[in-house]
């Protein structure tokens, strides 16, 4: 579920943080950069798990600020996919169900991908698992926000979501709202899988 | 910025809250989207069985699992999600029926429970069954 990416920067200090160790306001400024955001094809970024190599810090004329090139070692959210995952229902829509892990919420679980057969229950706003007992009768298994659900993940979905430019901006500013950046597909049509509450004995 | 190899390493969920932690318990005021990242993936992480886990019984009991031919991600997925079930098993390895036989699944749920304990304790509705058995 976690990764370590290796990645070279070159990390501008700027003045006022000249007090620190280099170390440290090197590893403050990587995380700033980088912390809870998504690189392209890499995954989410979590914190920064160690630097490896740092060179020689040069100045720029004009600007106050030491630039460092450094290497190093960052700690990134990239299940792979057929992992197993353990995540709760944030929500479901006719497109599915919507699972989140706390720090992640673009998980879809599409109805394709569902428990054979399922419903969307339209007053409850919850998907019903319509478990056919064996005996002709089916029991009903809602899947209500919340609960704990265990998914493979089947799928994932870069999307490169550039800055706006300049005019246009409240426009494209929706456009980058609407698009996320990175997110998993799911499935839970295997037994096993699906709510924990489901499988208990 | 440049990355030099997206995936390096593969981490254990383990490996990864004592990192946050010690990130979080260091002296240095954290702000902005590393505070937030860093509680959230905690109190994921908080509510998983990493949370009771030692570095030494999770290098004992991949020694153990070593006879089994696991390949790695599949070994990960035991570390990260203890297994209890034999279902569970299946799950997480690949043609787990032609690779295992029903007594080394028995025998890789046996080396779970000698490990990791708490897995059952924490969720005890879930395993009754399989205690009294």
């Amino acid at each position: 579920m976690f990764i370590l990416s290796e990645m070279k920067n070159v990390t501008r200090i700027p003045p006022e943080l000249f007090g620190l160790k280099l170390n440290d306001a090197i590893a403050g400024e990587l995380n700033k950069k980088l912390a809870n955001k998504v690189v392209l094809n890499v995954g989410l970024c979590i914190a920064l798990y160690d630097i490896l190599t740092l060179q020689e810090s040069f100045i720029f004329p004009g600007d106050g600020a030491s630039h460092t090139p450094v290497t190093f070692r960052y700690i990134v959210f990239r299940p792979f996919i057929e992992e197993i995952l353990i995540g709760k229902i944030r929500s479901s829509s006719q497109e599915g169900v919507h699972v989140t892990l706390g720090f992640f919420d673009d998980i879809l679980i599409p109805p394709s991908a569902l428990q054979h057969p399922s419903k969307f229950n339209e007053t409850e706003q919850a998907w019903v698992w319509e478990y056919d007992t064996g005996d002709g009768s089916k029991h009903d298994l809602f899947m209500d926000a919340g609960e704990s659900i265990r998914f493979r993940v089947t799928a994932e979905m870069f999307n490169e979501t550039c800055p706006a430019a300049p005019g246009n901006m409240q426009e494209s500013q929706e456009n980058i709202d609407n698009k996320v950046p990175y997110s998993l597909t799911g499935s839970i049509n295997e037994p096993g899988l699906g709510l924990l509450s489901w499988w208990d004995n | 910025m440049e990355v030099v190899s997206s995936n390096r390493a593969t981490l254990s969920n383990y490996e990864v809250l004592k990192h946050l932690q010690k990130i979080k318990d260091s002296k240095k005021k954290h702000k902005g989207q590393l505070a937030t990242i860093t509680y959230e993936t905690i109190r994921y992480l908080e509510n998983t069985p990493c949370k009771d886990q030692t570095s030494e019984n999770i290098q004992q009991c991949l020694k153990e699992l070593a006879p089994f031919n696991l390949n790695k991600t599949e070994k990960l997925m035991i570390i990260n999600s203890p297994p209890t079930t034999a279902l569970e098993i299946q799950l997480m390895i690949e043609e787990s029926e032609e690779r295992l036989t029903e007594e080394q699944v028995g025998q890789v749920l046996e080396i779970v429970m000698k490990y990791f304990p708490h897995v059952v304790k924490e969720k005890p509705e879930e395993n009754d069954a399989e205690e009294t058995e």
